[in-house]
Protein backbone atom coordinates (compact mmCIF):
# COMPACT_ATOMS: atom_id res chain seq x y z
CA UNK A 1 0.00 0.00 0.00
CA UNK A 2 0.96 3.95 -0.34
CA UNK A 3 2.69 3.37 -3.65
CA UNK A 4 1.74 5.61 -6.27
CA UNK A 5 0.29 3.04 -8.37
CA UNK A 6 -2.63 2.72 -6.05
CA UNK A 7 -5.59 3.93 -6.81
CA UNK A 8 -6.53 7.01 -4.54
CA UNK A 9 -9.87 7.89 -4.97
CA UNK A 10 -10.92 11.20 -3.70
CA UNK A 11 -14.50 12.03 -2.39
CA UNK A 12 -15.67 15.35 -3.22
CA UNK A 13 -15.74 18.04 -0.71
CA UNK A 14 -18.23 20.33 -0.34
CA UNK A 15 -16.88 23.11 -2.51
CA UNK A 16 -16.54 20.46 -5.19
CA UNK A 17 -13.36 19.39 -5.97
CA UNK A 18 -11.94 16.25 -6.17
CA UNK A 19 -8.66 14.31 -6.95
CA UNK A 20 -7.72 11.31 -8.96
CA UNK A 21 -4.94 9.22 -9.09
CA UNK A 22 -4.53 5.86 -11.02
CA UNK A 23 -2.22 3.84 -13.54
CA UNK A 24 -1.94 5.09 -16.91
CA UNK A 25 -3.88 1.65 -18.25
CA UNK A 26 -7.61 1.34 -19.54
CA UNK A 27 -8.89 -1.15 -17.60
CA UNK A 28 -7.79 1.74 -14.49
CA UNK A 29 -8.88 4.13 -16.92
CA UNK A 30 -12.78 2.33 -16.70
CA UNK A 31 -12.41 2.23 -13.10
CA UNK A 32 -11.51 5.78 -12.42
CA UNK A 33 -14.42 6.74 -15.10
CA UNK A 34 -16.60 5.44 -12.81
CA UNK A 35 -15.25 6.96 -9.86
CA UNK A 36 -15.42 10.02 -11.89
CA UNK A 37 -18.96 9.95 -12.95
CA UNK A 38 -20.35 8.60 -9.33
CA UNK A 39 -18.39 11.70 -7.76
CA UNK A 40 -20.32 13.78 -10.42
CA UNK A 41 -23.45 12.69 -8.93
CA UNK A 42 -22.82 13.52 -5.62
CA UNK A 43 -21.99 16.67 -6.64
CA UNK A 44 -25.78 17.06 -8.31
CA UNK A 45 -24.50 17.85 -11.82
CA UNK A 46 -26.92 17.16 -14.31
CA UNK A 47 -27.26 13.55 -15.79
CA UNK A 48 -27.13 15.35 -19.51
CA UNK A 49 -23.72 16.95 -18.64
CA UNK A 50 -22.89 13.91 -17.02
CA UNK A 51 -22.77 12.78 -19.49
CA UNK A 52 -21.01 14.95 -21.76
CA UNK A 53 -17.93 14.88 -19.18
CA UNK A 54 -17.57 11.21 -19.62
CA UNK A 55 -17.28 11.51 -23.57
CA UNK A 56 -14.44 13.63 -22.92
CA UNK A 57 -12.91 12.48 -19.38
CA UNK A 58 -12.62 8.73 -21.71
CA UNK A 59 -10.85 10.58 -24.73
CA UNK A 60 -8.28 12.63 -23.14
CA UNK A 61 -7.42 9.64 -20.79
CA UNK A 62 -7.41 7.17 -23.36
CA UNK A 63 -4.79 9.24 -25.25
CA UNK A 64 -2.81 9.49 -22.48
CA UNK A 65 -2.87 5.61 -22.04
CA UNK A 66 -2.11 5.15 -25.76
CA UNK A 67 -0.22 7.99 -26.90
CA UNK A 68 1.47 9.66 -23.85
CA UNK A 69 2.25 6.43 -22.21
CA UNK A 70 2.32 4.51 -25.28
CA UNK A 71 0.11 1.38 -23.82
CA UNK A 72 3.28 0.32 -21.41
CA UNK A 73 0.89 0.91 -18.84
CA UNK A 74 3.55 1.95 -16.13
CA UNK A 75 3.21 5.45 -15.65
CA UNK A 76 0.43 7.73 -13.26
CA UNK A 77 -2.10 9.36 -13.89
CA UNK A 78 -3.59 12.71 -12.56
CA UNK A 79 -7.51 13.98 -12.82
CA UNK A 80 -7.89 17.22 -10.78
CA UNK A 81 -11.43 18.41 -11.34
CA UNK A 82 -13.27 21.68 -9.52
CA UNK A 83 -17.11 22.91 -9.82
CA UNK A 84 -16.81 26.71 -10.50
CA UNK A 85 -19.93 28.26 -10.72
CA UNK A 86 -21.77 27.00 -14.17
CA UNK A 87 -18.65 24.88 -15.48
CA UNK A 88 -16.67 22.36 -14.13
CA UNK A 89 -12.86 22.81 -14.87
CA UNK A 90 -10.25 20.06 -15.17
CA UNK A 91 -6.60 19.22 -14.83
CA UNK A 92 -5.32 15.77 -16.20
CA UNK A 93 -1.29 15.47 -15.61
CA UNK A 94 1.16 12.31 -16.74
CA UNK A 95 4.15 12.01 -17.34
CA UNK A 96 4.46 10.74 -20.46
CA UNK A 97 5.74 11.54 -23.98
CA UNK A 98 4.49 15.02 -25.01
CA UNK A 99 2.30 15.78 -27.48
CA UNK A 100 3.23 15.61 -30.90
CA UNK A 101 4.73 19.43 -32.18
CA UNK A 102 3.90 20.61 -28.27
CA UNK A 103 0.60 21.22 -28.98
CA UNK A 104 -3.14 20.15 -28.84
CA UNK A 105 -3.96 18.68 -31.92
CA UNK A 106 -7.09 20.93 -33.27
CA UNK A 107 -9.40 18.11 -33.90
CA UNK A 108 -11.07 18.55 -37.63
CA UNK A 109 -14.36 16.99 -38.39
CA UNK A 110 -13.51 13.97 -40.70
CA UNK A 111 -14.60 14.45 -44.95
CA UNK A 112 -17.42 11.06 -44.62
CA UNK A 113 -18.25 11.89 -48.17
CA UNK A 114 -16.23 8.94 -48.80
CA UNK A 115 -16.92 5.28 -49.79
CA UNK A 116 -17.64 3.10 -47.33
CA UNK A 117 -13.66 1.61 -47.83
CA UNK A 118 -12.32 4.90 -47.30
CA UNK A 119 -14.22 5.46 -43.93
CA UNK A 120 -12.23 6.84 -40.93
CA UNK A 121 -11.49 4.51 -37.87
CA UNK A 122 -10.21 6.85 -36.04
CA UNK A 123 -9.26 10.38 -35.13
CA UNK A 124 -12.45 11.27 -33.79
CA UNK A 125 -11.07 11.60 -29.81
CA UNK A 126 -9.76 14.87 -30.31
CA UNK A 127 -13.13 16.26 -32.54
CA UNK A 128 -15.27 14.94 -29.46
CA UNK A 129 -13.13 16.93 -26.91
CA UNK A 130 -12.48 19.94 -28.76
CA UNK A 131 -16.32 20.79 -29.76
CA UNK A 132 -17.36 19.44 -26.12
CA UNK A 133 -14.76 21.77 -24.02
CA UNK A 134 -14.21 25.29 -23.56
CA UNK A 135 -10.14 26.96 -22.59
CA UNK A 136 -7.94 24.22 -23.64
CA UNK A 137 -4.79 24.54 -22.75
CA UNK A 138 -1.96 22.04 -23.04
CA UNK A 139 1.42 23.09 -20.70
CA UNK A 140 4.47 20.66 -20.81
CA UNK A 141 7.47 21.33 -18.04
CA UNK A 142 9.93 18.83 -17.67
CA UNK A 143 8.77 15.46 -18.10
CA UNK A 144 4.71 16.27 -17.42
CA UNK A 145 2.19 16.72 -19.63
CA UNK A 146 -0.49 18.79 -18.37
CA UNK A 147 -4.04 19.49 -20.21
CA UNK A 148 -6.83 22.16 -18.57
CA UNK A 149 -10.11 22.29 -20.06
CA UNK A 150 -13.64 23.38 -18.91
CA UNK A 151 -16.77 21.97 -19.96
CA UNK A 152 -19.89 24.40 -19.29
CA UNK A 153 -23.28 23.34 -17.24
CA UNK A 154 -25.03 25.63 -18.75
CA UNK A 155 -28.58 24.26 -19.37
CA UNK A 156 -29.22 25.14 -22.58
CA UNK A 157 -26.18 23.24 -24.05
CA UNK A 158 -25.36 19.77 -24.33
CA UNK A 159 -28.93 18.87 -25.21
CA UNK B 1 -16.97 -9.55 -25.40
CA UNK B 2 -20.21 -10.54 -25.21
CA UNK B 3 -21.90 -10.54 -28.42
CA UNK B 4 -25.73 -12.81 -28.52
CA UNK B 5 -26.63 -13.74 -32.44
CA UNK B 6 -30.38 -14.02 -33.37
CA UNK B 7 -30.90 -15.08 -36.74
CA UNK B 8 -34.06 -14.83 -38.71
CA UNK B 9 -34.51 -15.97 -42.34
CA UNK B 10 -32.86 -12.96 -43.67
CA UNK B 11 -31.50 -10.91 -40.40
CA UNK B 12 -29.09 -11.75 -38.41
CA UNK B 13 -29.74 -9.46 -34.96
CA UNK B 14 -25.97 -9.24 -33.19
CA UNK B 15 -26.99 -8.27 -29.70
CA UNK B 16 -23.97 -6.44 -27.75
CA UNK B 17 -24.76 -7.66 -24.29
CA UNK B 18 -22.67 -5.38 -22.64
CA UNK B 19 -22.67 -1.68 -21.74
CA UNK B 20 -19.11 -0.59 -22.99
CA UNK B 21 -17.70 -1.11 -26.40
CA UNK B 22 -14.52 1.66 -25.53
CA UNK B 23 -10.96 1.43 -25.89
CA UNK B 24 -10.30 -1.18 -23.26
CA UNK B 25 -12.79 -3.71 -25.61
CA UNK B 26 -12.60 -2.15 -29.18
CA UNK B 27 -10.10 -4.77 -31.20
CA UNK B 28 -12.02 -7.91 -29.52
CA UNK B 29 -14.89 -6.32 -30.67
CA UNK B 30 -13.82 -5.61 -34.15
CA UNK B 31 -12.67 -9.16 -34.18
CA UNK B 32 -16.29 -10.88 -33.01
CA UNK B 33 -18.11 -8.76 -35.62
CA UNK B 34 -15.98 -10.27 -38.17
CA UNK B 35 -16.45 -13.80 -36.91
CA UNK B 36 -20.21 -13.32 -36.60
CA UNK B 37 -20.25 -11.21 -40.48
CA UNK B 38 -18.77 -14.02 -42.78
CA UNK B 39 -21.59 -16.05 -42.59
CA UNK B 40 -25.91 -16.08 -42.47
CA UNK B 41 -27.77 -13.59 -43.29
CA UNK B 42 -27.07 -10.49 -45.72
CA UNK B 43 -28.55 -8.12 -43.88
CA UNK B 44 -26.88 -7.84 -40.14
CA UNK B 45 -28.46 -5.45 -37.44
CA UNK B 46 -25.92 -4.46 -34.42
CA UNK B 47 -28.50 -3.73 -31.04
CA UNK B 48 -26.75 -1.44 -28.90
CA UNK B 49 -29.74 -0.84 -26.87
CA UNK B 50 -27.56 -2.28 -23.76
CA UNK B 51 -24.63 -0.40 -24.70
CA UNK B 52 -24.42 3.26 -22.36
CA UNK B 53 -21.08 4.68 -23.64
CA UNK B 54 -18.88 4.02 -26.38
CA UNK B 55 -15.83 6.15 -26.89
CA UNK B 56 -13.57 6.94 -29.89
CA UNK B 57 -12.27 3.51 -29.83
CA UNK B 58 -15.45 2.06 -29.85
CA UNK B 59 -17.16 4.39 -32.95
CA UNK B 60 -13.82 3.37 -34.52
CA UNK B 61 -14.31 -0.38 -34.35
CA UNK B 62 -18.41 -0.08 -35.47
CA UNK B 63 -17.41 1.45 -38.55
CA UNK B 64 -13.97 -1.20 -38.96
CA UNK B 65 -17.62 -3.74 -38.21
CA UNK B 66 -19.00 -2.17 -41.42
CA UNK B 67 -15.81 -2.15 -43.64
CA UNK B 68 -15.26 -5.67 -42.89
CA UNK B 69 -18.90 -7.10 -43.66
CA UNK B 70 -18.03 -9.99 -46.32
CA UNK B 71 -20.19 -10.68 -49.64
CA UNK B 72 -21.92 -7.12 -49.80
CA UNK B 73 -23.55 -7.85 -46.53
CA UNK B 74 -25.16 -4.67 -44.51
CA UNK B 75 -24.57 -3.93 -41.67
CA UNK B 76 -27.26 -1.61 -39.57
CA UNK B 77 -27.83 0.02 -36.43
CA UNK B 78 -30.55 0.02 -33.45
CA UNK B 79 -31.21 1.22 -30.06
CA UNK B 80 -28.73 3.58 -29.75
CA UNK B 81 -28.89 5.43 -26.07
CA UNK B 82 -28.25 8.74 -25.72
CA UNK B 83 -24.92 9.41 -24.90
CA UNK B 84 -23.96 6.62 -28.18
CA UNK B 85 -26.24 8.73 -29.59
CA UNK B 86 -24.64 12.08 -29.09
CA UNK B 87 -21.50 10.23 -30.25
CA UNK B 88 -22.56 9.47 -33.75
CA UNK B 89 -24.08 12.80 -33.89
CA UNK B 90 -20.84 15.05 -33.04
CA UNK B 91 -18.79 12.86 -35.43
CA UNK B 92 -21.42 13.00 -38.04
CA UNK B 93 -21.44 9.16 -38.31
CA UNK B 94 -24.86 9.44 -37.88
CA UNK B 95 -24.99 9.92 -41.36
CA UNK B 96 -23.19 7.32 -42.53
CA UNK B 97 -25.26 4.13 -40.86
CA UNK B 98 -28.70 3.61 -41.17
CA UNK B 99 -30.05 4.10 -37.42
CA UNK B 100 -33.58 1.91 -36.33
CA UNK B 101 -34.47 3.38 -32.92
CA UNK B 102 -35.04 -0.46 -31.73
CA UNK B 103 -35.59 -3.68 -32.95
CA UNK B 104 -39.17 -3.92 -32.53
CA UNK B 105 -39.49 -1.05 -35.61
CA UNK B 106 -37.39 -3.48 -37.67
CA UNK B 107 -39.52 -5.95 -37.42
CA UNK B 108 -42.24 -3.88 -38.77
CA UNK B 109 -40.81 -2.57 -41.13
CA UNK B 110 -40.15 -5.52 -42.90
CA UNK B 111 -43.90 -6.59 -42.85
CA UNK B 112 -44.62 -3.38 -44.18
CA UNK B 113 -41.99 -4.24 -47.06
CA UNK B 114 -43.89 -7.53 -47.35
Amino acid sequence: MGSARDHSVGKPTPNGRFRLVFPGDSLSVRGALRAAMRAFHEMGVAEGHVGVVEIVLAEVLNNVVEHAYADHGRGVIELDVSHRGIALAFVIRDDGRPMPGGSAPGGRPHDLDVTADDLPEGGFGWHLIRELTDDLEYHRSGNRNELRFCIQLDASLHN
Amino acid sequence: MDLVCHDSEDIRIVEVAEDRIDAAVAIQFKDRMRELSDNGPMRVILDLSRVTFLDSSGLGAVVAALKQMADGRRLELSGLTPKVAKVFRLTRMDTVFTIHPDISAIGVGLKNAG
